[in-house]
């Protein structure tokens, strides 16, 4: 493959992919040391019926509308999750159990009875993305990346992702502090005056954010990948947050490179001729970091077998 | 429309359509009760990286049977491979959540995008390995039951029966080990064995499901019947039988009904059915449910008025709020200008009485935590012993009565 073809088919899904990845490990590293992992898994089923319905209202597979209904669906679930669980008093995961499956059947069935027959949407494109077919047509060359002309034609998925990307980066730098303070000592915090509920209930928000941009670009099944696996193998590595939280971005973008580039070209390594999925196979590469930290991370005990803990 | 859905509920649909709701609703009942076992033992979400760690097995299935010459479309065959996968994805979450520090939640949810993703690019792979003919192995995502052969159908309502069976014949033991593992080891019960036991009836419902309800959704039907039971019983045993009822139920009605017309998939409807009767429980079930806990939260407040009114009474105070007043004259304690009855008055006395009583008691029971707070609302008979009180009057002296 050329320079130019490089440029034109998979400059731009590659960069998608890392943003994609990095948008959803940041939020992913405070929930899974708040215990609230799956919130991504359950989130990135209740998109479906409100992309559905997004799309039903407006009538055209158009962004905007769709972002909408999937932002606003997971705000609906996360309120219900909360309904169930305290009226209940209901465990957790119960709840969040009752409430994504509920709502994911609501969208399939939604999705089955409208006509979406002539537009481009199904459940399949909604679980594994559409990674691949984010080229830039213009990008001829590695000189388009100083063409205005040609920047303009760039997918709409990249600068949506960026945004988001970059929002969510600001946001937790911003936020640092209180949110780091209310994730490890939820007492402490509160004593100091800090609205440990309202940073819980934003921290969701913004990962919903996070969950809905990768979705529109990648598909759900990366989205909760990316949310645990980079997190989860970065926690094996180090004790501190910050390098944590480090850690997780490479890792998430060691992920979507590999992923997508083992996607693209592995095949033809073993004589193949046919790309597979790269949504999954970035998913398989972040259980291949997650599976090697697991084994030889340095911070991997469980505490009691590993002395360097308390330190 | 009406005829069909009535041909449906009585198996009249066709023979694969009666045997496809056989199915479900033998599945339905397993899954239910399967469901309370692992929602008691608070890692219901397992079945869910259970789910989605099935889909590789299912393409490796496939890919094996191509390479041996067969035709790859051999559910028993797939269905077996689905579940040796869920079995290994079901040992990496245990390993992880037992060998490194990262909690269960982690676990499943690693397990379940990493298995699901090595599943897709499998399919993937297999999309390119058959051009021209669909595996259409993507039914296993969402579950298909129209057009399925009938050897199929006979296999899943088989399957859903035997998984039945050992249910209901590990019932006691995980029943045991879900409510009190000590005392279930000191029976003689062995706490890892059956949560193996449960681990497996779990694989067993949702490759099971597989062909019916689909990877995505069957992990509702192992949550919501049991989520949906916990509100009418406090008793692990009901909650076991009502979970099966509430999960059969959903399976019989929901395969009826998409059996009825052409555009309902069985595996959504199910749900949809069973979250129908989830949402029922939420809401009319008798202790816990919204309206119980709506009209005892109104009889709480309607008591508190009353006993506050009262003693105002006894005091002599005028009542000023119109809430107290309004409850006091519904039960005809005063009068509309706001003066007592001789119900009232009697009350009254009684009201002042008891709160004096309780200001002894208090004071006796300074240190101790016998009273709570709840406590203090109710008739002082009804929570101190008689003796008690006896030495609490001997403190107060007789009783006197409420100036008109």
């Amino acid at each position: 493959m050329t320079g130019s073809e490089f440029v034109q088919l998979s400059l731009v899904p590659l960069v998608i992919g890392v943003l994609a990845a990095i948008a959803c490990a940041l939020p992913g590293n405070f929930l899974l040391l708040r215990r609230q992992a799956l919130i991504g898994d359950a989130i990135s089923h209740v998109v479906l019926p409100g992309i559905v319905v997004g799309f039903l209202i407006s009538g055209e597979v158009s962004t905007w509308p769709m972002l909408a209904g999937a932002a606003g669906s997971a705000v609906i679930a996360v309120v219900m999750i909360e309904t169930v669980r305290r009226l209940g008093r209901i465990e957790p995961g119960a709840a969040m159990g009752v409430v994504f499956t509920s709502l994911f059947a609501f969208g399939v069935l939604l999705l089955e009875q409208s006509d979406t027959s002539g537009v481009h949407l199904d459940v399949e494109h909604a679980l594994y993305g559409n990674l691949e077919s984010l080229i830039w047509l213009d990008g001829t060359s590695w000189s388009a990346l100083f063409d205005g002309a040609a920047l303009a034609n760039l997918p709409a998925e990249l600068p949506r992702i960026a945004m988001v990307a970059a929002a969510v980066a600001v946001l937790t730098l911003i936020f640092w502090r209180p949110l780091k303070l209310s994730t490890f000592d939820e007492g402490y915090a509160r004593t100091l005056g800090l609205p440990v509920s309202l940073i819980g209930f934003a921290l969701v928000v913004v990962a919903s954010v996070a969950a809905v941009a990768a979705f529109d670009a990648v598909g759900s099944i990366i989205v909760i990948a990316m949310f645990i696996c980079p997190p989860a193998a970065a926690r094996l590595m180090t004790d501190r947050l910050e390098h944590q939280v480090i850690w997780s971005v490479v890792f998430a973008a060691i992920a979507a490179i590999g992923g997508y580039v083992l996607a693209g070209y592995g095949p033809l390594w073993v004589g193949a001729s046919n790309a597979v999925s790269a949504a999954g196979m970035i998913a398989v590469v972040a259980g291949a970091i997650m599976a090697l930290a697991c084994l030889f991370g340095p911070h991997r005990g469980t505490g009691q077998t590993v002395p360097q803990e308390d330190s | 429309m009406f005829e069909t859905l009535l041909d449906a509920f009585l198996f009249r649909a066709g023979y694969n359509a009666a045997l496809v709701t056989v199915g479900t609703t033998l599945l339905g009942i397993a899954a239910g009760s399967t469901g309370t076992f692992i929602f008691l033992r608070k890692r219901a979400l397992i079945s869910d990286a259970v789910a989605h760690a099935t889909l590789p097995g299912v393409g490796i299935a496939f890919m094996v049977l191509v390479a041996l010459g067969g035709d790859g479309r051999n559910l028993p065959a797939l269905l077996a491979g689905s579940a040796l996968s869920a079995w290994l994805g079901l040992l990496a979450v245990q390993w992880i959540s037992r060998r490194t520090r990262l909690a269960e939640d982690a676990a499943i949810g690693a397990v379940l995008s990493v298995f699901f993703g090595g599943g897709i690019v499998l399919l993937t792979v297999i999309q390119t390995m058959t051009t021209g003919r669909r595996a259409g192995l993507e039914e296993f995502l969402l579950g298909a039951t129209a057009g399925m052969l009938f050897h199929d159908a006979v296999f899943i309502a088989a399957a859903g029966l035997l998984v039945l069976t050992l249910v209901i014949a590990l019932r006691r033991a995980m029943t045991l080990v879900a409510f009190d593992p000590g005392f279930a080891t000191s029976v003689g019960i062995s706490v890892a064995r059956t949560d193996l036991a449960m681990m497996a009836l779990t694989m067993a419902v949702t490759v099971v499901g597989l062909k019916l309800v689909g990877l995505i959704l069957i992990v509702a039907m192992l949550i919501i019947p049991p989520v949906a039971a916990r509100f009418w019983s406090d008793s692990t045993n009901s909650v076991v039988w009502i979970a099966g009822l509430i999960g059969g139920t959903s399976g019989f009605l929901g395969a009826a009904l998409s059996a009825s017309a052409p555009d309902l998939p069985t595996g959504p409807i199910i749900v949809l059915v069973c979250f129908a009767l989830f949402a029922v429980s939420i809401t009319f079930a008798p202790q816990r449910g919204l309206f119980a806990a709506m009209l005892r939260y109104r009889a709480f407040h309607r008591h508190v008025h009353r006993r506050q009114g009262l003693l105002a009474l006894a005091r002599g105070e005028e009542i000023l709020d119109p809430v107290t007043v309004s409850v006091l004259r519904k039960a005809g304690l005063v009068r509309r200008d706001g003066v007592a009855t001789e119900a009232g008055r009697a009350q009254a006395a009684r009201i002042l009485r008891d709160e004096r009583r309780w200001d002894i008691a208090r004071q006796i029971h300074r240190d101790e935590a016998v009273i709570n707070r709840q406590d203090i609302l109710r008739p002082i008979e009804d929570v101190l012993t008689r003796d008690e009180i006896a030495e609490i009057d001997r403190r107060i002296g007789p009783p006197e009565a409420v100036p008109s």
